[in-house]
Formats: C-alpha cells, sequence, structure tokens
C-alpha cells in the first residue's frame, strides 16, 4: 500500500504552490470596478506591459489554507517548548502584542499623515523612548534601526560622527574574539578596520591587553554585557575609562540585556552608545527570522548626531523635528519598525517596573538551575558565575567523537530546539544554553533530563547521537549539496 | 508575573539544587558600583484588558475615518484575510531563524516559494529571502554593485523615492563611494537619460533608477540598462509598489531591489516592511541576505535549508557582504500568501484596477507630468498652496495628497496623489469637487 | 600522506617545484579541518587572479568554502601566476579527495627562489600540525 494522500506532520510528498497550481483556479474576488476601465497598453505604452505573470501559481483558497497549514506543521517553536538559544533571548511571544499591534488606528497609519492626525502613533514612540531611557539609563534613543544589526551600524556611525566633528574620525574599532559576527561586519561597513581583542583566561576583556591597544587611532570598543559567554565584565567601568582618557568610545551590544534589565543600566556603567534588540529581551517574535527592533540609545554628546527625524513635545503636543544638521541622516525610511514597537511598548506595561525586574531574576536563575544540573555530565570551559546564559564545551564528548553539533541534533530527538553551536569562537565546541525567564521548571527539568541522557548515550551508542535525528519529518538535510549546486527557486519539471 | 511560569514553591527548590538562599545572591558577584540602588521608575505592570485599552486610545488620537490618497512609498491595499490566519499560526509567528533545517521545514518551504515567485514577478534569476525594506534594499543592491565591478561611484535618478536616497547616502558614504543625481525631464516626469548619459564615467559602478518612479511615472529602464552597460555600469532597478509589478513587463536589470509593503504589509506608519534584492546568476555570490536553497535528506527527499551562508556575518565576519542577520521572515511570509490568494491572474486584475481608479482621479484633476504613470500622478496646485487644499479636504475628513515642497523645491506647487483599488468612486467624486470648487 | 619532495606552510599550503614553476595546494590537514569543501575562489585583492598575475609570498590569492567555514589562501612563494586549476568550479569536492595532486589550485612561476628555504619540510609539517592538536 502506498500512502498518496498528503497527512500533516508527517509526509514527504507536500507539493509546492506552483506544483499544485492549475489555470483558472483561484482564491480571490475583487470587487466591480466602479470607474471606467482603461486600456493598460495605452496608459503604459505598449512595450511596457507584461504578456503574464510567467509560472505563477493559481490555487483556490482551500489549497493555500491547507498548503500553508500542513507546512506550518513542520516548524518547531517556542509555542511548542524552549529554544535554549544563547544570546537570542527566545522568550514567550505574548499574543496580546499582536492583537494591539493590529489596532486600526496604528495598522494602518500612513507615515505621511498629517501630525495633527497623527498624535496616537507618535505618543507610542515617545513613551517606549522614554521606557528604554529609565531601563538603560541613557539619555536618549533612536527608534529607527530595523534590527540589531542596523542599531550596530547606527551606533558606530554615531561614534564616526563625533569624532569627525572634533577634527579626526580614527581608523579602528577594537572588538573582542568573543563578539557575534554582526560586529565586525558592522565595524567594516562603517568604514573602520577590525582590531581584535583576545579575552583573558577568564574569557573575560583582557585590560591589559586593551590599554595597550587603545592609541589614537583608536575609535571605541564594541562590547556586549554580560559577554557571550553569559559573564558581566566586572572591569567594564575601567574599561570605559581607558577608552575615554584616549577619547575614544564604548559601544556596548545589548543582546544579553535580558540579564540587566531593572538590575544594572549601561547609562552608569561607563557606555556611550547602545543597541537594544526589541525581538530578544522585548519579546517581540521572531517570526521564522525577522521583523526585529533594534533601538539605539546614547548619552548627551551622541545626541545632536541621532537619526532624522527626533520626536519633540511642545506640551501636549508631539512632532518630527527635521532641523538637524549634525545627524547621521537616515538608516532607514520612515521611523523605525513601528509594529514591532507597539509590541516591545505592550510588554512593557504588562510587566511594568517590577515585573521586569522580576523578570531578569528568574531568567539568571534558570540558567543557572541549568548550568548546576549539567556540570557533572560537560565541561565548563570557564569557572566565573554566569548570568542569564551557561556556555559548556564539548572536550569530554570530542574525545568519544562525538561533537556539540552531533549533540544538538540529538536533542531535538527529545523534542527540543538545539542551543547555540559552535559560538562563542573562543570556546572549543561550545554549547551555548539561555533558556529565558519564561521556561518553567518543568521544561527546564525536560530539557536537563534530555541532555544528561544523551551524555549516557555517548558513552554507550555514539552513533545514535552522530546520525541525529532520527524522529523529525526530514532527517540530516545535505547542506553541502546544496551549497555546491545551490538550486534557489522552483522551475517547470524540476520534480 | 503572569508570564513567568514559576511558582514561589518551585523557586525555591531551584535556589536550593543551585546552593543558594534568595535570587539576589546569584547577582552578588555583580560590582556594588554597577548595581541599581533604587527600582526602575516605571509604573507596575496593568492587566491585559487596560494594555488593549491603552492601544485603543491611541488608535483613536490617529486618521480613524479619513479617506485618504496618499501613497509614496506606502500604499493602502486590502488584506487578504487568509494572510494573518497563515501568519498568526503560533509555529510560523513564534519560530526562529530556520538555521536547524530539520525542524524548520515550514519556513524554509515558504521562503523557497518566495523567493521564487519574486524572481517570476522581476524577470530574475535569484533572489534573496528578503531585506529590511525598500530604502536599504536599494543602498544594499548599490554596495553589491560596487563589490561586482570594483567601482565606487554611484548615479541616482532624482527621481528614486527621497527617503530611499537619503538612506543611500548613509550607507555609500561611509564605503567612501561618491553619488551624483541626475535629473527628470520637467514635461514627461520621468528620468532624463541624456542627462544621466553625461554623467556616466568609467568610475560608475551602478546607475540607480525606479520604476514606477517617485511620481508614479513609468522609466524607460531598457534604455537606461543599455547606457549604463556601455560604460561598464550595472543598472540597479528599485521600486516601491510592488503591485505594478503585476502589469509592467520587468525591464532588464542587473540588480532589482524594493519594497514589498504592497502585499498585504499594513502601513503600520513606516513598518516595519521587507524589501527584496532579486538578480542575474553570475552574481549570486555577492548577494547580501538569506538565501534558501533546495536539496535532499539521508532518505532522497525533497529538503530545504539555508545556504551560501559563508557570504554572511555569522561566519566572514569583516569580510561579509553585508551585516544584516535579520530577514523580514514573518513579513515575507505576509507577501507570501498574499501571492498565492491573487495568484497569475489575480495580481494583474488587481493592477488593472489600480490603473483605473488612479487615471479617473487624475482625469478630473489634471495630472502634470505627461508621462505614462500606474497608480500615482502628480498635480499642480496652482495659486493656492499644496497645503491650503489639504486643509480644506481635511474639513471633508479627506487625506489629500503629499506636498512635494518638503522633497523637491522647485515642486513646491503641486502634491503627489496616489488611487488604490480600495479608492471608492464616490471619495475620488469628493475629492475632485473639493480641489475644483476654488 | 605528506610527500617529502612538497614546502609546507603554517598556514597549511604545499608547494611543489618541478624546474622554475611551482604548483600550490591546500593540505590533508587543512581539508579535513574545513570539512566537505563547496567553493573555491580565486581574488588577489579585489581582482580575480588571472595568469600573468603578480603575487607576492604571503599574501592572500583566494579562498576555499566549506559549508560553515571561509579559509584564506596565502602564496607560499612569489611570482607570475602562469595556471589555474579550473575544473574545481565544477568538482571542490576534489579538494577533499586529493588535495595533495588532482585538485591542485595555481602553477606560479618562482621569482625568488630562496624563499623556499623558510618553509617547511614534510617532517617539519607534520610535527607542526601534530602539535597544533
Amino acid at each position: 500500500m502506498s500512502i498518496k494522500k498528503v497527512r500533516s506532520h508527517i509526509s514527504p510528498n507536500e507539493a509546492l504552490l506552483f506544483e499544485r497550481s492549475s489555470p483558472g483556479k483561484k482564491a480571490y474576488q475583487l470587487p466591480e470596478l466602479d470607474v471606467p476601465a482603461v486600456d493598460a497598453e495605452t496608459a503604459l505604452g505598449a512595450g511596457n506591459v507584461r504578456a503574464e505573470i510567467a509560472g505563477f501559481p493559481e490555487v483556490s483558497e482551500v489549497e493555500a489554507i491547507r498548503h500553508f497549514t500542513r507546512l506550518s506543521t513542520w516548524n518547531y517553536a517556542i509555542d511548542h517548548g524552549m529554544y535554549p538559544l544563547g544570546s537570542c533571548t527566545m522568550k514567550y511571544n505574548p499574543r496580546v502584542n499582536e492583537l494591539v499591534a493590529r489596532t486600526e488606528g496604528l495598522a494602518w497609519a500612513h507615515p505621511y499623515q498629517p501630525e495633527s492626525l497623527s498624535q496616537g502613533v507618535m505618543q507610542v514612540m515617545a513613551h517606549l523612548e522614554s521606557a528604554l531611557l529609565e531601563i538603560t539609563g541613557m539619555d536618549a534613543v533612536t527608534l529607527q534601526p530595523a534590527a540589531g544589526a542596523q542599531g550596530e551600524l547606527t551606533g558606530i556611525l554615531l561614534i564616526r560622527a563625533l569624532l569627525e566633528q572634533q577634527g579626526n574620525p580614527r581608523k579602528k574599532i577594537l572588538i573582542p574574539d568573543s563578539a557575534h559576527g554582526t560586529n565586525p561586519a558592522t565595524a567594516a561597513i562603517a568604514g573602520y578596520v577590525v582590531e581584535n581583542i583576545r579575552s583573558d583566561e577568564h574569557g573575560l576583556l583582557d585590560l591589559g591587553a586593551l590599554e595597550k591597544s587603545v592609541t589614537e587611532e583608536v575609535a571605541g570598543l564594541m562590547v556586549t554585557n554580560p559577554n557571550t559567554l553569559g559573564v558581566f565584565e566586572s572591569r567594564i567601568m575601567e574599561a570605559a575609562e581607558v577608552l575615554h582618557r584616549k577619547g575614544a568610545l564604548l559601544y556596548m551590544d545589548g543582546a544579553n540585556m535580558n540579564a540587566l534589565v531593572g538590575i544594572a543600566r549601561p547609562g552608569d556603567f561607563g557606555v556611550d552608545v547602545m543597541h537594544l534588540n526589541l525581538h530578544k529581551t522585548f519579546s517581540t517574535p521572531h517570526g521564522g527570522g525577522g521583523p526585529g527592533g533594534g533601538p539605539v540609545a546614547v548619552k548627551k554628546h551622541l545626541e545632536p548626531f541621532l537619526p532624522v527625524p527626533r520626536l519633540k513635545r511642545a506640551g501636549d503636543h508631539l512632532s518630527f523635528d527635521y532641523d538637524r544638521p549634525l545627524s547621521i541622516g537616515k538608516v532607514k525610511a520612515f521611523y523605525g519598525n513601528f509594529g514591532v514597537l507597539v509590541r516591545a511598548l505592550a510588554y512593557i506595561l504588562a510587566h511594568g517596573g517590577n515585573g521586569l525586574r522580576a523578570a531578569t531574576m528568574d531568567a539568571v536563575l534558570n540558567a543557572n538551575y541549568i548550568r548546576k544540573k549539567l556540570e557533572p555530565f560537560f565541561d565548563l570551559p570557564y569557572a566565573l558565575p554566569n548570568m542569564h546564559e551557561v556556555v559548556f564545551s564539548d572536550e569530554r564528548q570530542a574525545r568519544l567523537g562525538v561533537r556539540t553539533g552531533d549533540i544538538a541534533k540529538r536533542l531535538i530527538d527529545y523534542g527540543f530546539h538545539p542551543y547555540t553551536v559552535s559560538f562563542p569562537l573562543i570556546v572549543h565546541g561550545a554549547m551555548m544554553i539561555e533558556p529565558t525567564e519564561t521556561e518553567g521548571k518543568l521544561e527546564l527539568d525536560l530539557f536537563i533530563d534530555a541532555m544528561i541522557s544523551i551524555a549516557k548515550e555517548i558513552e554507550t551508542e555514539p552513533e545514535t547521537v552522530k546520525s541525529a535525528p532520527h524522529l523529525t519529518r526530514t532527517s540530516r538535510v545535505d547542506e553541502v549539496k546544496a551549497a555546491r549546486k545551490p538550486v534557489l527557486k522552483w522551475t517547470p519539471g524540476s520534480r | 508575573m503572569r508570564y513567568l511560569p514559576k511558582s514561589d514553591s518551585e523557586r525555591r527548590e531551584m535556589l536550593k539544587a543551585c546552593g543558594v538562599e534568595s535570587p539576589e545572591e546569584l547577582f552578588a558577584h555583580l560590582p556594588e558600583a554597577v548595581r541599581l540602588k533604587q527600582p526602575l521608575e516605571l509604573p507596575p505592570g496593568i492587566s491585559e484588558y487596560e494594555i488593549v485599552d491603552y492601544f485603543r486610545r491611541r488608535g483613536d488620537e490617529n486618521a480613524n475615518g479619513y479617506a485618504s490618497f496618499l501613497g509614496a512609498g506606502v500604499y493602502a491595499h486590502y488584506r487578504p484575510v487568509l494572510v494573518d490566519t497563515v501568519v498568526s499560526r503560533g509555529e510560523f509567528l513564534t519560530s526562529y531563524t530556520p538555521y536547524q533545517a530539520e525542524i524548520s521545514q515550514g519556513t524554509l518551504t515558504t521562503i523557497f516559494e518566495f523567493q521564487t515567485m519574486i524572481c517570476q514577478l522581476t524577470g530574475m534569476d535569484l533572489a534573496n529571502a528578503s531585506m529590511y525594506d525598500g530604502s536599504t534594499a536599494v543602498a544594499e543592491a548599490a554596495l553589491m554593485a560596487a563589490r561586482l565591478t570594483s567601482k565606487g561611484g554611484l548615479l541616482v535618478a532624482r527621481t528614486v523615492h527621497p527617503e530611499y536616497q537619503e538612506v543611500l547616502h548613509t550607507y555609500a558614504k561611509n564605503q567612501g563611494m561618491p553619488i551624483t543625481e541626475f535629473d527628470y525631464d520637467a514635461e514627461t516626469g520621468a528620468a532624463d537619460l541624456d542627462d544621466m548619459e553625461r554623467k556616466l564615467n568609467d568610475l560608475t559602478a551602478a546607475v540607480i533608477v525606479q520604476s514606477p518612479n517617485f511620481f508614479g511615472v513609468v522609466e524607460d529602464v531598457k534604455r537606461a540598462a543599455e547606457i549604463a552597460h556601455k560604460r561598464g555600469a550595472l543598472l540597479v532597478m528599485g521600486f516601491s509598489e510592488a503591485v505594478s509589478l503585476g502589469i509592467l513587463e520587468p525591464p532588464p536589470a542587473d540588480i532589482v531591489a524594493g519594497e514589498l509593503q504592497s502585499f498585504a504589509i499594513s502601513p503600520s506608519y513606516g513598518g516595519p516592511f521587507a524589501g527584496i534584492i532579486a538578480t542575474r546568476e553570475k552574481f549570486a555570490r555577492q548577494m547580501p541576505g538569506r538565501l534558501v536553497g533546495e536539496t535532499t535528506d539521508t532518505h532522497g527527499h525533497r529538503a530545504f535549508c539555508l545556504t551560501l551562508a559563508t557570504r554572511e556575518q555569522h561566519i566572514r565576519r569583516e569580510k561579509a557582504t553585508s551585516n544584516i542577520c535579520t530577514n523580514q521572515a514573518l513579513i515575507a511570509l505576509m507577501a507570501t500568501v498574499y501571492m498565492s490568494v491573487y495568484g497569475k491572474e489575480g495580481l494583474r486584475e488587481l493592477a488593472e484596477h489600480n490603473l483605473a481608479k488612479a487615471h479617473y482621479l487624475a482625469g478630473k484633476l489634471k495630472a502634470r507630468f505627461s508621462g505614462p504613470f500606474f497608480n500615482e500622478f502628480v498635480v499642480s496646485t496652482g495659486e493656492r498652496s499644496p497645503d491650503e487644499i489639504n486643509k480644506a479636504l481635511l474639513d471633508k475628513k479627506i487625506i489629500g495628497g503629499l506636498p512635494l515642497g518638503r522633497f523637491y523645491p522647485e515642486l513646491a506647487d503641486a502634491m503627489l496623489l496616489c488611487a488604490t483599488e480600495m479608492s471608492r468612486r464616490a471619495e475620488m467624486d469628493r475629492l475632485a469637487e473639493a480641489w475644483n470648487v476654488h | 600522506m605528506y610527500p617529502e619532495d612538497y614546502r609546507y606552510t603554517k598556514e597549511h599550503e604545499w608547494v611543489h617545484v618541478e624546474g622554475d614553476t611551482g604548483t600550490i595546494g591546500i593540505t590533508d590537514h587543512a581539508q579535513h579541518e574545513l570539512g566537505d569543501i563547496v567553493y573555491v575562489d580565486f581574488k588577489y585583492g579585489r581582482e580575480t587572479l588571472k595568469p600573468g598575475q603578480r603575487v607576492d609570498q604571503g599574501k592572500t590569492i583566494g579562498s576555499v568554502e566549506s559549508v560553515k567555514a571561509v579559509s584564506d589562501i596565502y602564496s607560499p612563494i612569489s611570482g607570475d601566476i602562469v595556471d589555474l586549476n579550473h575544473t574545481l568550479a565544477d568538482a571542490p569536492e576534489k579538494l577533499n579527495e586529493d588535495p595533495h595532486g588532482d585538485a591542485w589550485l595555481v602553477k606560479i612561476r618562482l621569482s625568488n627562489p630562496g624563499e623556499l628555504s623558510n618553509l617547511l619540510s614534510a617532517a617539519e609539517y607534520q610535527t607542526y600540525i601534530g602539535a597544533e592538536k
């Protein structure tokens, strides 16, 4: 018996839209035209009108909904269970945020509608700005950058603008070897040369190396705090002083803010400019890879250079100020990912000051609980206290021929998304785990049990782990083939 | 706090397992000097009802109940119900970037379909899984052209969306890439290709045009490409009104970079949107952003995965093609569902409706430029200023067009109006009446 | 495993000299560390590498990519490019299969044979990679 009908979740014979398409099938109906039709060739010019959209699918509404619904069941998601991905902060995406983002007056607001008819949307932005300033301890914030990487670029461009105004933009940006890949990529796009700073034997910023490296050619240091090992940079204030003495600035990558909200503020420990990831700390949904939001908060001396326009208030009335001669310009059209800003504000309103602090406490408790329980089974490369995430190394398991990537794939069979594999680069065979505060004890215990079980499997039946996953819809996917002979779109006759 | 799924007794158990008495002890290692000594000055958390009410009130303080004729890069198109039905599924909404292919085939498959449909619409060989928006897509396309040609000059039409130009400037400035503008024809409203030819030189990496342009006029991209290629420059074509792709012949560009907001993405005061970059096969390795490719699993079944990742920041670091990490996956999914709902015939019919509506309105008001236009056009305001006319329209609960003086000083007596399939004849008649009454 | 008559670099390239021409490739150790190789790129600065191009010892002449990593290739010697192995474009897997033979990368006419003396012998290279572990 060969089963031809597709079933949800397991079946491998799901056809793509183009493969279930057939001429004349429709999922739409437009209203009757209430104005005269216009001949396209006459209006647009004969050479400008296309004959057809070749290959474009034609499916019915029922087929469309079934297709996308079945596809959705092949995804893992936070709604299913924990994502222990380090530095991603995969916390619960509150559903009320989805509802409020669709409020008609907010969802249909046009960025060029008159300011007198935009007080509601502007008020949302102003409210979020002031909350973020309180959380970060900084003096001014822009909500324009579309995501973390864009926030980083904005931050570095702000540094460049300030130094240029002082007469010399300088040439180098210092970046720790434990940094996320967006950091050096960003510095390069901003026109700086990247110089790596090694971490010390504890995985922290090496102050000695920093002092030697900070010359008058250095524009700034990009630091993540807590760092990508989940450890707080205890000498961050000294590092800030070293930089400031030489006229350089301190940029903080805010990816790990989930460890600090309500506990410590970057503005209080010497940071000049930082970005936040709304899709991490502030719960906006990842949606399979975006959208995000990357607000940038600065100290007073960088405020004049912020992207244009800036929100300004006169009594009850809000407006946009375009008269900003020192601004670096725009990093994105319009004002920012407003829909994402709404969700972040809803998150902040739901928690309030007390709730935000409680969330941070739980995030750090969860990570420490995991560390304590897994310590007997996996190597800890650094002995310092960790905050909201913990990094293990696969050293012990590697001696038996099993690597972090294999363990991650086997974790999938236990019903979890893998942790962050092989990052940070300073740890050999890294396993970076961040549970976030929205995981309960039950889920954490299930995760811990799974990891311990895998550690035991590695000793008794390593092949099972090395060839995982076994219980997913697709088995291990051939990434080599995909890279050697890239097929990046469907073509007729390709099945 | 209702999003924290632990009971106090569970917390106590976990603290005990960690060997501490209180959660504060877990922070004891932080230097005294950095620790906050008082709570954040934010009001306490509020209930779900109060959150909904807060945003409902903010929503009411905007343009509810007004008919709008604004376009200028953000368009009012009907959003089919199926779009939110699909993207609201937790499996799409709350999933992560599909780095683990085995448990992300849903996202990967939809992106593959998205890439395919963008190629079909733009006539290009490959497309990426989306950029932040149209403005950054155009900027990244320019940087891509510079890498491909090893040249640095950019030649940009004044008729490209002014905010896209501003963003391009921010990106190009720090790469040492000089930008030269070329003008438009005051009669047709189209880019002046003679001016372009004069300003083109052997150092030009790319010529950037937009079609339909900011004034709504369809450009002669074919001729622009011919001229550009003669001097070894690439042709980057931008667009901000994706519905136009349903009816306009895809021109022979080298890179297409544009905005998909028209495809079921709420205007949402300017974002989040989704941009795309599509290009020719030979330029694939210089394309920024994520790419999904087809492959097989160990049983030989078709599967999809992220590929050519070695272009990206997490591997190349400072030598990456871009620093971009995010794609706009959920937004791109909205566009994918939209494209499936309308399909081959629907997108065409939709475009024809837009064409008819805008031409009806233009007929009543008289377009300023003679060039062919899609669903936007420029109108002179004569003796009155655009602001005066718009004020009169507001009294009738109509939001008029965009006064162009802020971007084009020579057009201070003109505004840009847009009509889509959602513009009703009665509303257009009211606008024309209010306009022509003076 | 490592031919005696080749010379090696600490960046895991090899060079095999015959007459005044040196053939260059990456070592078996390098291909093993990279994993399945998917792409080879020949570049000098921003330009595509071409016959006639003068390259200097230690400068990057391109890169080798696997799915998860990229490695720069540094020229072990100075000279003029004579030939490039274009068969690798369609079959990058040859670098995994036969890194010391069939999957050579470029041929260079040496401008300074004296440079060979500061490269490693097969024995020295094997000691070096043994120590690296």
